[in-house]
């Protein structure tokens, strides 16, 4: 293999301006999946993302095979797939089970679709394993417009969601409507399901909604600082993968969990030095107190 | 009228049934400013589904709550609540000024900004309960005893008129029981009223006014001198219960109450035994 055959920057430039949509759609799903996913790992709901992911795709085969809209499709199965976990699975232990059982159905459901499709088999994968470069200019505006409500209805239920995600039983006594907030919150995370899936694909789906804010939460502990690094590391991940992939022959995909990946090693290990540092500082001032 | 003149926590006749299972049955209870009301009883008795009637998450069978005089609802803000501890892992995604502060702006829908006097009150809450030190600290990485303080400061963020504490001392050393005691004192000094669910009633007997007491779908309401006396609790559990009170040999202390063979189990099966709460959300999603 010839790496001057994957890799080709020499047209960089034009190349840019043709795909700026998927450029565009990229920025605004790391900025929103990393928002999101602040409260996929509070409510240790990242199991549940992958779940709803698979019949997300299968809603996406579905629509590939009758000629709808693919966006239609994985919305519509996304949502199903929330619905479905949010209230079947209001206790978490539930909640698992419920996901093991739906995911091989939706998986299985999407193989036949596809199978009956007669269409090219790039198309297919693509769903499975991602394919921006494939985001006309109707559809970025549909996953712009998805995502941009689910960043202001995130936002406008932060307070109450966050209260029900680390202390239920003190919010419930606050008049927080724990029921009806988590069912919005599964909604919520069905559409973004549906929009990632368009980019990324249904099986690496977790990249953008759950590493950046698992990287976010081992550097530091403020309800401010996590959103905001989440956001800023799902940022870094979706555009730099769409950027490096542009100038190359392979999927987006590989790019974007490449480098939340290394986003997550790199906080884990700064997180686990300055654990290691705080011991070190308490265990000294202990022994002072003790001479 | 002045709002003193009026009990901060009444009940009438309150009953209370969870899972066909009477909890309590025509409790009637009256508790006024600075007063603070022990709970006891066994586990399962009902104390905290008694403080979910009074949050409004749990429906009276019969008879009704009233705070300040008017029917209690759920989300009141005059009340402030510490939940049955769960000790928070290392890694919960809060500092110690965070919890508060969700105490003050949790339950508000809208842009999430804090205003100048939500963060002014969460700092009065921090400093009265002596927890400068643990506002900018990770709450995972913190002690039982140090979380339990944030935890409070979290409950009278909005200065409350009534504060109930779910066996705020359990799991606590004693000098961290003595530090929580002290501060609800003070707290009930100041014309709180406070109901305290207790599984030992010795570290308050100092501070206690009255005591409830549930057990076997049964209740007593007095002052530890006519609850907490063998008569009272054999008749109420209904086999014979000793207890027995030793005052302090120095005079200046308050004395202590042991009560022996309490029957634990008796006369409820072992599966009911599970966290009233646990019963109450099992039946609030069935």
């Amino acid at each position: 293999m010839n790496w001057a055959d994957v890799f080709d920057y020499s047209d960089y430039g034009r190349i840019l301006a043709l795909v700026s949509n998927s450029v565009i759609a990229c920025a605004i799903l790391g900025i929103v999946g990393g928002l999101i996913g602040v409260f996929v790992i509070q409510r240790d709901m990242a199991f549940a993302v992958h779940g709803i992911s698979e019949l997300s795709f299968a809603g996406a085969a579905a629509a590939l095979l009758i000629g709808v809209d693919v966006l239609v499709g994985s919305v519509v199965g996304s949502l199903l797939a929330a619905a479905i976990i949010g209230l079947l699975g209001a206790r978490a232990r539930d909640r698992n089970s419920v996901v093991g059982v739906l995911m091989p159905f939706g998986l299985g459901l999407g193989i036949l679709f596809l199978a009956l499709y007669p269409g090219r088999s790039a198309n297919k994968f693509g769903l499975l394993t991602g394919q921006i470069v494939a985001v006309g200019g109707g559809q970025l505006w549909a996953l712009i417009g998805v995502s941009a409500v689910v960043f202001a209805v995130l936002l406008l239920i932060w307070r109450p969601l966050a209260f029900d995600s680390l202390d239920p039983d003190v919010a419930a006594s606050r008049g927080v409507p724990t029921r009806r907030l988590s069912l919005v919150f599964m909604l919520l995370l069905g559409l973004m399901v549906a929009v990632a899936l368009q980019i990324i694909g249904a099986l690496l789906v977790l990249a953008l909604l759950v590493t950046p804010a698992a990287a976010a939460s081992r550097v530091t502990h403020s309800a401010v600082m996590i959103p905001v690094l989440s956001m800023v590391f799902g940022l870094v991940s979706a555009l730099g993968g769409i950027l490096i992939a542009i100038g190359s022959t392979l999927p987006v995909s590989p790019f974007i969990t490449t480098i939340s990946f290394v986003i997550y090693l790199v906080c884990r290990d700064v997180g686990r030095t300055r654990d290691i540092r705080r011991f070190r500082r308490a265990a000294e001032a202990r022994t002072l107190e003790t001479a | 009228m002045s709002r003193d003149d009026v009990p901060v926590l009444t009940t009438h006749d309150a009953s209370l049934r969870v899972r066909g299972r009477t909890l309590f049955a025509g409790l009637d209870l009256s508790v006024d400013a600075g007063e603070l009301v022990a709970v006891l009883g066994p586990n399962g008795s009902g104390k905290t589904s008694l403080f979910r009637a009074i949050l409004g998450l749990e429906r009276l069978a019969t008879g009704s709550i009233e705070l300040l005089g008017e029917p209690a609802r759920r989300g009141d803000r005059r009340i402030g609540y510490v939940p049955q501890q769960r000790i928070w892992p290392r890694g919960m995604p809060m500092l110690g000024r965070d919890l508060v502060m969700m105490g003050r702006t949790g339950a508000r829908f809208g842009i999430p900004v804090a205003g100048r006097a939500d963060r002014e009150a969460v700092a009065r809450a921090i400093w009265s309960v002596r927890a400068e030190s643990l506002a900018h600290r990770p709450v995972g990485d913190l002690s039982g005893g140090e979380q339990q303080r944030l935890r409070i400061a979290q409950a009278i963020v909005d200065e409350p008129r009534l504060l109930l504490l779910d066996e705020p001392l359990s799991s606590l050393d004693l000098r961290n029981q003595g530090e929580i005691v002290e501060l609800v004192d003070r707290l009930r000094e100041s014309g709180t009223a406070v109901l305290f669910i207790a599984h030992d009633v010795n570290p308050i007997l100092g501070s206690v006014g009255r005591i409830v007491y549930l057990a076997q779908g049964r209740h007593r309401v007095g002052t530890v001198d006519e609850v907490l006396t063998t008569e009272s609790l054999s008749e109420l559990y209904g086999t014979r219960v000793e207890v027995v009170r030793i005052d302090d040999a120095t005079g200046s202390g308050p004395a202590r109450v042991f009560v022996a063979g309490v029957p634990e189990h008796g006369h409820h099966h072992p599966a009911q035994d599970r966290d009233d709460d646990e019963v109450a959300r099992l039946e609030r999603s069935a």
